[in-house]
C-alpha cells in the first residue's frame, strides 16, 4: 500500500532529528532511506512504526492516516538488523507469531517460508540458521500477516560480505513477489542503488533528493549527494554556455541554467586514458587492480595550473597500465557543475 | 535525555531503544506494588509523628542512636565487602576454570541460602561461645549471605562472550579488565541485596549479642508502651537503606550490558596452574566447610544429642505443612507483584520508572519486625477481619521478598533484546500479549530462580512470622525460635535439620544451573 509520510519532525531534548521530512512511497514500489549514520534515518523508521511519535506531521497508508495508532495496530512489518527471530520459538512459529491461529494460517506461514525458500526449515530452532537464513526468516515473519509497508532496518549489516550480495537478491525477489511496498534504511549507497527503485538521499534530518538510483547518480541535486551516492572527482571550475573550463579543459556539462564560479565532480569511469598527446597529462601513481576493472591515481603535470592535480580513473582491468606509465586524460560525456 | 548518536549505531539496537512513556497495563499494577511496598514505611511515618517532633528529635540526638548507626553501617559495610570478594571469586573459579569438582562446589556455594543465620550464629557460638559482637556478626552474616552475590554473577558469567575477554587480551590488557566491568550490574545487585540483609538482619545479631538498629527498635518496642522511639529508629534505618539504594542506581550509569543476538555457544575455560589449583581448592574448600559443613555437623550433633528428648511427629508435620504453603504462597504473590515493576525498571527510562524500582527496594531494607508491626497496625486498624490471618502473614513476605523478586525479573528481562518486543509489537500483540508471549518466556528462567530465592527466604523468616502467624500456627522456624529460646537445643534440633533439608532442595537446583550449561 502507498506510503505517505508528510511533514514529519523530531526533536530529542532540543537536538532536531527530523526536520519537516515528506517521503512518498508508491504501492509496490522498493525505496530506500540513504543516509550516513545520524542523519535520522532511524528516527524516521521508528515512527512510521509508531515507536517513537513525531513532535509534527502525520504517516498514512492506503490513505489511511495512521499517526495516533499504536505499533499493533499499523500493519507495518520490520525486519530488523540480525534479524531479531524469537529463539524460544521454532521458525514456522516465529513466521507464524503475526497470524491468528488455524489451518490457514499454518498454510499461510508455509506459503511465506515458500516465499524466501526456507520450505524445509519450519522445525529449526532460530540460533540452528546461518545468518541470512534468519534474515530471510524475519521477512517472511514480517510478510506473513500482510502488512500494509514492510521497513528494513539495515537487515544485511551483520552479514558476511559474501553472503550479502545474495541474501540481497533474495530478499528483493521475495518482496516483489509478495507485492510488498517496503522501505529499506541503509548507509550503504551500493545496497541502496542496487537494490531499490527509488532512492530518497537523507541529510541532517532532512530528506535532500529522491529519485530513481540512476538518476540520483546521473543528476544530484548538489555536490554532497554527488559524492554519497559514488566517487567523483572535484574540481573548481568556471562554467558558461553550457560548457566548464577546469584543469581538465573545457568540459560539457548538463546544463541547469546555472552559471558562473563553481565546482565541477567528474566520475571515476569517465576519465578515458590515452596515450599522452596534445591534452591534460598526468602520471600513473598508484594501480589498484581489483579483476573486472581497475582503479588508477593519477597525477597530472604542471601545464596549466593543474599542478599536483590527483585524479582516479577506473579503466577496464586488462587495460595493463603501470605505475609510473605516462598517460593522457580525457573526459567523456558531459560532467556535473555545482555553483560555490 | 540527549540522545548520542554514535553511542546508539555503536551498541546497534537501532530499533530497541529505550522507551519512555510506561503503557497502562504495566503502570497500574506496579503503582500497586509500589503502594504495597511503601506501606510499612507510611505506617513509620504516622507512629514517630504520633509522638510530637521533640521525640523524634530527642530520639535521634540520643548518643546511643550514632553509636547504633556506626555499629549497623559497619557491619553492613563489611559483610557486602566480603560477601562480593567470596561470592564473585567462588563464581569465576566454578564457571570459568577448571577447577577441580567445580560442580560439587557450584552447588555447595549456593548451599548457605539454605541455613537461616540465627541458625548457623547459634551453632558457631555454641561451639566459639568467644565469638560474639562485631567479629563473630560479620563472620555469620557474610557465610550465609554471599550466595546473594554468587548466584547472581555465575549466571552473568555464563552468558559473557568469551570473545570480549580474548580482545581485552589481545590489547594487552588482563581478561578481568573486561570481565569485573561486565559483572558489574548483577554484583551490585547482589550486593545491594546483601547491605540490605546486614541492615535489616535481626536474629543472629542479637545471638551475637551485638547491638544495632534492629536490635534496639525490638528491645525499645518491648520495653515501653510508648512505640515512638521504636517507629523513629525503624524511619531512621529506612533513610540509610534509601541512600543506599539511590547510590547503587547513581552507580549503574549508562553503559548497556545486554547480550545481543545468540548467546555464545561455547565456553571456554581458563586452565589453572598446579599452584593456583591448589589454591584455589584450599579456598573454596575451606567456604564450603564452613558455609556448609560446619552447620549441618553442628545440626547432626545435636540431632544426636536430643534424640532422647522426644520429638512429635505430629506436630513437625504441622509445621512443615505450614512453613511451605506459607513460603510458597509469599514467594508466588511477590513475584507476581515483581513482574511489572521489574520489566519496567529493565525496559524504561524515565522518572516514574525509577521510583517505582527504588520503591519496590524499600521493603528489605525494613526489618522483619517492622513490616510485622505496621501491618499489625494497620490490620487492627483498617482491615480487621484479616488480624492475625494469613493473608497478613503472606503480605508481609510479599513486602519483604519484593526486592529480591524485583531484581530476578529485571536482570532476566534485560537479558533478551528490546528488539524482540518491538517486533511482536509490529505483529499486531499489543504491549500486554507482548509480555505475556515474548518478554516473560524469554524470562521465565530468571523469573523462576527469583521465586525459588523468595521462597527460600521467606522459610527462613522469623521476627515477621513471629508476629503475624494465625494464632494457634507454628512454623518450622517458630518452633526452632521457642524451643532455643527455652534453651532445648536438642529438641530444636529436628525443626532446623527439616528446615535445612527442605531449603537445600531450591538451593541445590540454583547451584546446578550455573555449572550446567556447558555440556
Amino acid at each position: 500500500m502507498r506510503l505517505e509520510v508528510d511533514g514529519v519532525s523530531k526533536a530529542f531534548g532540543g537536538t532536531r532529528v527530523l526536520d519537516d521530512v515528506s517521503l512518498v512511497v508508491d504501492d509496490g514500489e522498493l525505496a530506500a532511506v540513504l543516509g550516513p549514520s545520524g542523519c535520522g534515518k532511524t528516527t524516521l523508521l521508528r515512527i512510521v512504526a509508531g515507536f517513537e511519535s513525531a513532535d509534527a506531521g502525520s504517516v498514512a497508508v492506503g490513505g489511511a492516516d495512521i499517526t495516533s495508532l499504536p505499533p499493533e495496530r499499523r500493519r507495518i512489518g520490520i525486519v530488523p538488523q540480525e534479524a531479531a527471530l524469537f529463539p524460544h520459538l521454532t521458525v514456522r512459529r516465529n513466521v507464524g507469531f503475526g497470524l491468528p491461529r488455524g489451518a490457514a494460517s499454518a498454510e499461510r506461514a508455509r506459503e511465506c517460508l515458500d516465499l524466501v525458500g526456507l520450505s524445509g526449515f519450519g522445525d529449526r530452532m532460530p540460533h540452528e540458521l546461518s545468518g541470512g537464513q534468519q534474515q530471510r526468516v524475519a521477512l517472511a515473519r514480517a510478510l506473513a500477516p500482510g502488512p500494509g509497508v514492510v521497513l528494513l532496518d539495515e537487515p544485511f549489516n551483520a552479514l558476511d560480505r559474501s553472503l550479502r550480495v545474495s541474501v540481497r537478491d533474495d530478499v528483493r525477489d521475495a518482496l516483489k513477489r509478495a507485492g510488498a511496498t517496503a522501505v529499506l534504511v541503509t548507509h550503504d549507497q551500493e545496497e541502496a542503488m542496487s537494490m531499490a527503485d527509488t532512492v530518497a538521499v537523507m541529510r541532517e534530518g532532512r530528506i535532500v533528493q529522491k529519485d530513481e538510483p540512476a538518476s540520483v547518480y546521473a543528476a544530484p541535486r548538489d555536490l554532497g549527494v554527488a559524492t554519497f551516492v559514488g566517487e567523483a572527482v572535484i574540481l573548481p571550475a568556471s562554467a558558461a554556455g553550457g560548457v566548464a573550463s577546469c584543469v581538465l579543459g573545457a568540459l560539457p556539462y548538463a546544463a541547469g541554467g546555472s552559471e558562473g564560479q563553481g565546482r565541477v565532480a567528474v566520475r571515476p569511469e569517465q576519465f578515458v586514458l590515452t596515450v599522452p598527446g596534445g591534452g591534460t597529462v598526468g602520471r600513473v601513481e598508484r594501480v589498484e587492480f581489483f579483476g573486472h576493472d581497475a582503479a588508477l591515481t593519477v597525477v597530472l603535470d604542471g601545464e596549466r595550473d593543474g599542478e599536483g592535480v590527483v585524479i582516479r580513473a577506473r579503466t577496464r582491468g586488462d587495460a595493463g597500465h603501470r605505475t609510473g606509465d605516462r598517460v593522457g586524460v580525457e573526459v567523456e560525456g558531459s560532467v556535473l557543475f555545482f555553483v560555490s | 535525555m540527549a540522545r548520542t548518536v554514535t553511542s546508539s549505531s555503536a551498541r546497534g539496537t537501532r530499533l530497541g531503544r529505550p522507551l519512555r512513556r510506561v503503557p497502562r497495563v504495566l503502570l497500574v499494577p506496579a503503582v500497586l506494588t509500589a503502594l504495597i511496598s511503601l506501606l510499612p514505611v507510611a505506617y513509620l511515618v504516622v507512629r514517630a509523628s504520633g509522638g510530637g517532633i521533640e521525640t523524634v528529635v530527642e530520639t535521634i540526638w540520643r548518643a546511643r542512636t550514632w553509636e547504633l548507626t556506626v555499629a549497623s553501617l559497619g557491619l553492613a559495610a563489611a559483610v557486602t565487602l566480603l560477601s562480593i570478594f567470596v561470592g564473585v571469586s567462588l563464581a569465576w573459579l566454578v564457571v570459568r576454570t577448571d577447577l577441580p569438582g567445580r560442580r560439587v562446589f557450584g552447588v555447595l556455594a549456593a548451599l548457605p541460602l539454605a541455613v537461616p543465620s540465627y541458625v548457623a550464629a547459634y551453632i558457631w557460638i555454641a561451639a566459639f561461645p568467644g565469638l560474639t559482637g562485631f567479629t563473630g556478626s560479620v563472620l555469620v552474616l557474610t557465610l550465609v549471605s554471599y550466595p546473594y552475590v554468587y548466584l547472581p554473577v555465575a549466571a552473568a558469567l555464563a552468558r559473557i562472550d568469551p570473545a570480549m575477554e580474548e580482545v581485552a587480551l589481545s590489547l594487552g590488557r588482563g581478561r578481568m579488565s573486561v570481565v569485573l566491568r561486565q559483572l558489574r550490574p548483577s554484583a551490585a545487585a547482589g550486593a545491594l541485596l546483601v547491605a540490605m540483609y546486614a541492615l535489616g538482619e535481626f536474629g543472629a545479631v542479637s545471638i551475637m549479642r551485638f547491638d544495632v538498629f534492629t536490635t534496639q527498635i525490638y528491645t525499645s518496642y518491648r520495653a515501653s508502651f510508648d512505640r515512638t522511639p521504636a517507629a523513629v529508629l525503624g524511619l531512621l534505618l529506612v533513610v540509610v537503606t534509601f541512600v543506599i539504594v539511590v547510590a547503587e542506581s547513581r552507580s549503574r550509569g549508562r553503559a548497556a550490558y545486554a547480550t545481543r543476538g545468540a548467546p555464545p555457544r561455547r565456553r571456554r575455560v581458563v586452565a589453572l596452574r598446579p599452584a593456583g589449583k591448589a589454591a584455589a581448592l584450599v579456598w573454596s574448600g575451606a567456604v564450603a566447610a564452613a558455609a556448609v559443613g560446619f552447620p549441618f555437623a553442628g545440626i547432626c550433633y545435636w540431632l544426636l544429642e536430643g534424640a532422647s528428648s522426644g520429638v512429635r511427629p505430629d506436630r513437625l508435620l504441622a509445621a512443615f505443612g505450614a512453613t511451605v504453603g506459607m513460603a510458597a504462597a509469599g514467594a508466588l504473590v511477590s513475584t507476581a507483584l515483581a513482574v511489572p515493576v521489574g520489566v519496567i525498571a529493565a525496559r524504561y527510562r524515565s522518572r516514574t520508572a525509577s521510583v517505582l524500582e527504588q520503591a519496590s527496594y524499600v521493603g528489605h531494607a525494613l526489618p522483619g519486625i517492622v513490616v510485622a508491626l505496621s501491618l499489625v497496625f494497620f490490620a487492627v486498624r483498617y482491615a480487621y477481619p484479616l488480624y492475625q490471618r494469613w493473608p497478613m502473614l503472606v503480605l508481609a513476605y510479599a513486602v519483604l521478598f519484593l526486592p529480591a523478586a524485583v531484581g530476578a525479573v529485571r536482570a532476566s528481562v534485560l537479558q533478551s533484546p528490546p528488539v524482540l518486543e518491538e517486533v511482536a509489537r509490529s505483529l499486531g500483540r499489543g504491549p500486554f500479549a507482548v509480555m505475556r508471549q515474548v518478554t516473560l518466556p524469554l524470562a521465565l528462567p530468571g523469573v523462576t530462580a527469583g521465586a525459588a530465592l523468595v521462597f527460600l527466604t521467606a522459610m527462613k523468616e522469623l521476627p515477621a512470622t513471629l508476629l503475624l502467624r494465625p494464632t494457634g500456627m507454628d512454623t518450622l522456624a517458630t518452633r526452632l525460635w521457642t524451643e532455643t529460646g527455652s534453651g532445648a537445643y536438642g529438641a530444636a534440633a529436628p525443626y532446623a535439620a527439616v528446615l535445612m533439608l527442605v531449603a537445600a532442595v531450591p538451593g541445590f537446583v540454583l547451584g546446578r544451573r550455573s555449572t550446567k550449561e556447558d555440556t
